[in-house]
């Protein structure tokens, strides 16, 4: 690579990056202010360092179970948003069969529906079901639009590699499951790692469906963040530490997955 | 040509069980609203496409939809190739390429109440760091009684949130590239552009689809973030049809209208989405025979 293009990337990089950082800097630094100092002056960094945002999130059993009851149903989405998208990714990107381009479609048409629309159905679905309040209820719920997204992005990756490396493994006598799991899934690794990490976005971030299906056992912290409004005004530096905190699970999670989305093709052939 | 198997249907027949149960009963209670007046929960009079036509006319809707589809438009002109852009800048391997990852990825992690709180404070030009440099700039910046600053700022706001979910598509799929294809293009003596347009594009295009559908169709239903920022203001500068739908739904509490109001809208995003993949798949497949042939 020459040199004055390697720096016109890098610079843009750099540039890209700050953009990027500057709100999410702005909300660090809004979460240890005293809420005088957010509305009041403005200051690069806090004047009067304090804590007092961060702990009423650890002291109050209503706001770190949110974080706990949000972690709990992203997981269970995500694991079966990808256990059931994986194998129809497959039956997409290697066989015809019939309807197989309208039902491609038609799942994706369930991520085009405003999301308030779902409210009073599901309320009335899962109430029926007994399943109110529930970590499963959010889990299924938002299985809706990440189940679609996961066939989507898996099939893409899964269309990238050559069918002869199918052909061959039946041919050598593997069986569908172990040539699935054991060759064909560490080849498309990179696919997986992003959809898992978009399974877990999406839904860690989902508001409307989250709130209306839960009242108080499995109220997620998006939730529970709306209640920074009240009566006496917005408690901004509350807000900000809590989402501050709503970043800290979703980086983890990307830091574990990066390795797959790196690595790619280059490290999984067989 | 794939080969025809109908018992690849086993295969996705859990997908759609899933998405089903939660997908087709809420259609079945829009389309059984959209065609009655409910008065109350036990008076119900059916009204066929009274609602629709009721819709369709309305002068205020036509309005956001215009700006809706303006601001989607602009969505995908930035977000589209400065996610490409950023792929291709991203390092591939090392810690670098982890520390950029999690960085690049932050915004996508904050609940989408807050994106608009934050960038509320962060425009101000008393206590927020960008309406505080652009003041000290000279520009005459508020986002709540400027139209156009309004607009551009929830537009801003909305690159700086989504830019990363195209960039992270794209970043993926250009490291599922095989190196082979790179050898091949540096023995021909390839230039970068040549090997961008060449060899990256085509096998970025399915991550692309996804990318451009996936942004057209959420930035189509934006909510919570210029609500929360502008509250659909100055005037109506910043009203996109989904919050529209909701003042109809829950300020008006008009089930019918809000319904019928709410296939139309349905309609008008697979009609487009469904033009824009058709679009895409052939762009992709006439490269595919240009590349064979030419």
């Amino acid at each position: 690579m020459d040199d004055s293009r390697f720096k016109k990337r890098t610079i843009f990089l750099i540039a890209y990056l700050i953009f990027a950082i500057l709100p999410v800097y702005w909300m660090v630094n809004m979460s240890f202010k005293t809420n005088e100092e957010i509305l009041s002056v403005f200051s690069m960094w806090p004047r009067a360092l304090t804590f007092d945002n961060y702990k009423v999130i650890f002291t109050d059993v209503s706001w770190y179970s949110g974080y706990i009851n949000s972690m709990i149903y992203v997981a269970i989405n995500t694991a079966i948003s990808l256990l059931v998208a994986l194998p129809a990714a497959y039956a997409f990107s290697r066989y015809s069969f019939l309807g197989d381009k309208h039902v491609f479609f038609w799942l994706l048409t369930n991520r085009m529906t405003p999301p308030a629309v779902f409210l009073l159905p599901f309320f009335q679905l899962y109430t029926t079901l007994g399943m109110m309040d529930t970590h499963i209820a959010v889990a299924l719920a938002h299985l809706l639009f990440n189940v679609p997204l996961a066939v989507w992005i898996l099939e893409g990756f899964m269309s990238g590699i050559p069918r002869e490396i199918d052909e061959t493994a039946y041919i050598d006598g593997y069986s569908f499951p172990r040539f699935f799991v054991t060759i064909f899934i560490p080849l498309i690794k990179a696919g997986v790692g992003v959809a898992a990490f978009f399974c877990f976005m999406f839904s860690w971030v989902e508001l409307l469906m989250a709130r209306t299906l839960t009242s108080v056992n499995a109220k997620p912290i998006v939730a529970v963040m709306t209640r920074t409004v009240s009566a006496s005004g917005m408690d901004w530096g509350v807000l900000a530490a809590a989402g501050v905190l709503t970043i800290v699970p979703g980086a983890i999670v990307i830091y574990f997955v990066r390795d797959y989305i790196a690595k790619g093709f280059a490290m999984g052939r067989v | 040509m794939k080969p025809v198997n109908q018992k690849a249907w086993l295969l996705v027949l859990p997908v759609v069980l899933c998405v089903a149960f939660s997908a087709i009963l809420p259609l079945m209670t829009v389309v059984n609203y959209s065609v009655q007046d409910i008065i109350s929960p036990e008076r119900r009079v059916f009204v066929g496409t009274e609602w629709f036509k009721a819709v369709m006319r309305d002068d205020d809707l036509q309005g956001a939809l215009l700006r809706q589809l303006g601001f989607s438009l602009s969505v995908l002109l930035v977000e589209i190739p400065l996610g490409i852009a950023l792929a291709l800048a991203m390092p591939a391997k090392g810690w670098k390429s982890s520390a950029v990852l999690v960085l690049v990825a932050i915004s996508l992690l904050i609940p989408w109440n807050v994106v608009g709180t934050i960038w509320q404070i962060y425009g101000r030009t008393d206590i927020g760091l960008m309406g505080a440099t652009l003041a000290a700039l000279g520009i005459e910046y508020s986002y709540t009684g400027n139209a156009t600053q309004a607009w551009l700022t929830v537009l801003l706001m909305d690159v700086w949130h989504w830019t990363p979910l195209v960039a992270l598509l794209c970043f993926a799929g250009l490291r599922a590239i095989p190196q082979a294809y790179y050898q091949a293009a540096s023995i021909d003596g390839a230039s970068k552009f040549a090997v961008f347009r060449y060899i990256q594009l085509p096998k970025l295009r399915g991550v692309l689809m996804i990318a451009v559908l996936l942004r057209f169709m959420d930035s189509f239903m934006i909510y919570t973030e210029p609500f929360v920022l502008t509250g659909g203001g100055p005037g109506n500068a910043t009203t996109f049809l989904s919050q529209y739908l909701t003042q109809k739904a829950v300020g008006q509490f008009d089930l019918g209208p809000a319904a019928a109001f709410s296939l139309i809208y349905f309609l008008i995003i697979l009609l487009l989405c469904f033009i824009l993949y058709n679009w895409m798949q052939r762009v992709g497949t006439a490269d595919k025979t240009e590349a064979t042939h030419g």
